[in-house]
């Protein structure tokens, strides 16, 4: 096994270890969501016209959780390897930068797509999704997780502490993932908070993703799977340049 | 044959502490290497500009012959490095530690050495034991065997003995002087000096980021140590004024005279005779490093 593998490996076997916080727990928090906000508003909200409430918020409910857990997953490990000083296992070692960010980004996509399969296997008896377009999905689960990966990477390693990643998890990544169209579609809000919602790249991932099981969203796909595709570069470029100017982690 | 070590003028400066001041350092391989100096001398940042942990302001580094910025994979492969800091996954077991780190430097099949490694540390039983359940003195060893996973030809050893009882120590030791005779070029920081005396060939001395002493243990002691002769005359009497120039210090009482050689003794045991002194106490003290660590560190050089 080559540098690159071994880390994924790890990476993937640290959250794995320990599935009942990483994955059992998200899955209860994204089942409970459903239960109240359908018992609440099943019978008073109807999205497009044609979809009942329980059955529009449960793809958003797994892309939410898809997210949030990607987020988790590489800020807190590298936070936890950062405070606990064995990060520097990984610095010894010949492992590139580019290695480094592929590993701690398709871990965090591993666990974001685990608990979004969780979401999705304890939500379906509830209702019946069409699938309509099954690879828009795949492609926006895949992507939008990457994003948070690296997000989280981003978070990782500026925060020295644990309380300022919860500072960038509370005050970004909670206040972004529930103001992108999770819980509503966005065509329901007043002008103003629909255009400010388009300022945030977490709703294209949630509307070109619930896209894949209705064929209808609020924006086009194409346009959302464009900007989250940008997002992604920036995002990765942005990464790679902190890593391999050593920011934080080689003094 | 390239040397094991080659440090060129390197620099690194921490806003405004100057931790490494131009050091140059040449350790050859098959060499067993002591580095040594208070805290904040710079060791320890040396250690991690050595191991692509830190960045030097500028100067070079090469572990046999691989520069550790330019060809930083060839580098690492080639080094081996136990940190001060009692660091270790909690996530995994020992063996999963090692298992792991052995990946990160694409060693694949290594399950035999681990084997080994884990025996020669005493490690055998706790192999699948969760790091966390370890005590200090355990860990440490785990990390010992994490620097060595991938056959490193030089090892490095950031102070491996701190806070380590005395039965691990010599084992450590044991351990480390086996891998040395076999071939491995040792690198070792500490502030045992007993330590450093008894192991090490040769010996660099750091002070502020530079180096102020650099030759043979034995050379060193040579130069900055020598025998010692301490006595205590019965009460009442005084020394005869013949040997007053050569007393180098007195304490409570006590007399002490710096030798060149064990052979000055006699004389001095002579003059007291002759003069009719009786000695209460006396001892002969040899060199020791601590003695020519503390003239190094007080020269103001």
């Amino acid at each position: 096994m080559d540098g690159f593998l071994t880390l994924l490996y790890k990476e993937v076997l640290r959250f794995w270890k320990v599935s009942f916080q990483t994955v059992a727990a998200p899955v209860l928090t994204a089942l409970l969501y459903l239960l109240i906000f359908s018992h609440v508003l099943e019978k008073h909200v109807k999205v497009y016209d044609t979809i009942s409430y329980t059955a529009f918020l449960i793809p958003g409910l797994v892309m939410m959780s898809v997210l949030q857990n990607a987020f988790a997953n590489s800020s807190s490990s590298l936070i936890q390897s950062k405070v606990t000083g064995n990060i520097i296992f990984m610095l010894l070692p010949p492992i590139s930068y580019r290695q480094f960010f592929a590993a701690y980004v398709l871990a965090a996509v591993a666990r974001g797509v685990v608990v979004g399969l969780g979401v999705l296997l304890v939500t379906l008896w509830f209702v019946d999704l069409p699938w309509r377009a099954p690879l828009w999905i795949v492609a926006f689960a895949l992507l939008g997780s990457a994003i948070l990966g690296a997000l989280g990477m981003i978070a990782g390693i500026w925060a020295e502490k644990f309380d300022q990643l919860a500072v960038f998890q509370n005050f970004i990544i909670v206040p972004l993932t529930f103001l992108s169209g999770v819980f509503y579609s966005i065509h329901s809000l007043p002008i103003f908070w629909q255009q400010v919602s388009h300022f945030n790249p977490i709703f294209y991932m949630i509307d070109g993703f619930r896209y894949g099981f209705f064929g209808v969203s609020d924006v086009p796909p194409l346009l959302s799977l464009g900007i989250v595709g940008a997002c992604f570069i920036v995002l990765t470029l942005f990464t790679l340049r902190l890593l391999k100017s050593g920011y934080k982690l080689r003094a | 044959m390239n040397p094991a070590i080659r440090i060129e003028q390197v620099t690194k400066r921490f806003g405004s502490v100057q931790a490494l001041a131009g050091v140059d350092l040449e350790i050859a391989q098959g060499e067993f290497f002591g580095l040594l100096g208070p805290n904040g001398a710079g060791k320890t940042t040396l250690i991690s500009a050595l191991a692509g942990l830190v960045r030097a302001d500028s100067g070079k580094l090469a572990v046999m012959g691989h520069d550790v910025v330019a060809d930083y994979r060839a580098a690492r492969r080639l080094l081996g490095v136990v940190p001060q800091e009692l660091v270790f996954d909690p996530f995994f077991t020992v063996r999963e530690s090692l298992e792991i780190q052995s990946g990160y430097f694409g060693v694949r099949g290594n399950r035999a050495w681990i084997d080994e490694i884990l025996e020669n540390l005493d490690l055998t039983a706790k192999a699948d034991t969760n790091m966390r359940q370890l005590s200090g003195g355990m860990k440490r060893r785990v990390l010992v065997a994490q620097a060595l996973v991938h056959r490193p030809p030089v090892i490095v050893l950031d102070e491996p003995t701190a806070g380590v009882d005395v039965e691990l120590r010599q084992g450590l030791w044991q351990f480390v002087r086996r891998l040395n005779r076999a071939g491995h070029t040792i690198v070792l920081t500490t502030h045992y000096l007993e330590e450093a005396e008894s192991l090490c060939g040769r010996i660099a001395m750091l002070k502020q980021g530079r180096v102020v002493a650099l030759d043979t243990t034995a050379n060193l002691l040579r130069r900055f140590s020598g025998h010692t002769l301490r006595l205590r005359l019965a009460p009442g009497l005084s020394l005869p004024e013949a040997l007053k120039p050569h007393v180098a210090g007195e304490a409570e009482g006590e007399l002490a005279f710096a030798l060149e050689s064990c052979d000055e003794v006699e004389g001095i045991l002579h003059s007291l005779r002759g003069a009719g002194c009786r000695i209460d106490d006396i001892e002969i003290g040899k060199p020791d490093l601590e003695e020519v660590f503390v003239r190094v560190m007080n020269s103001r050089t």
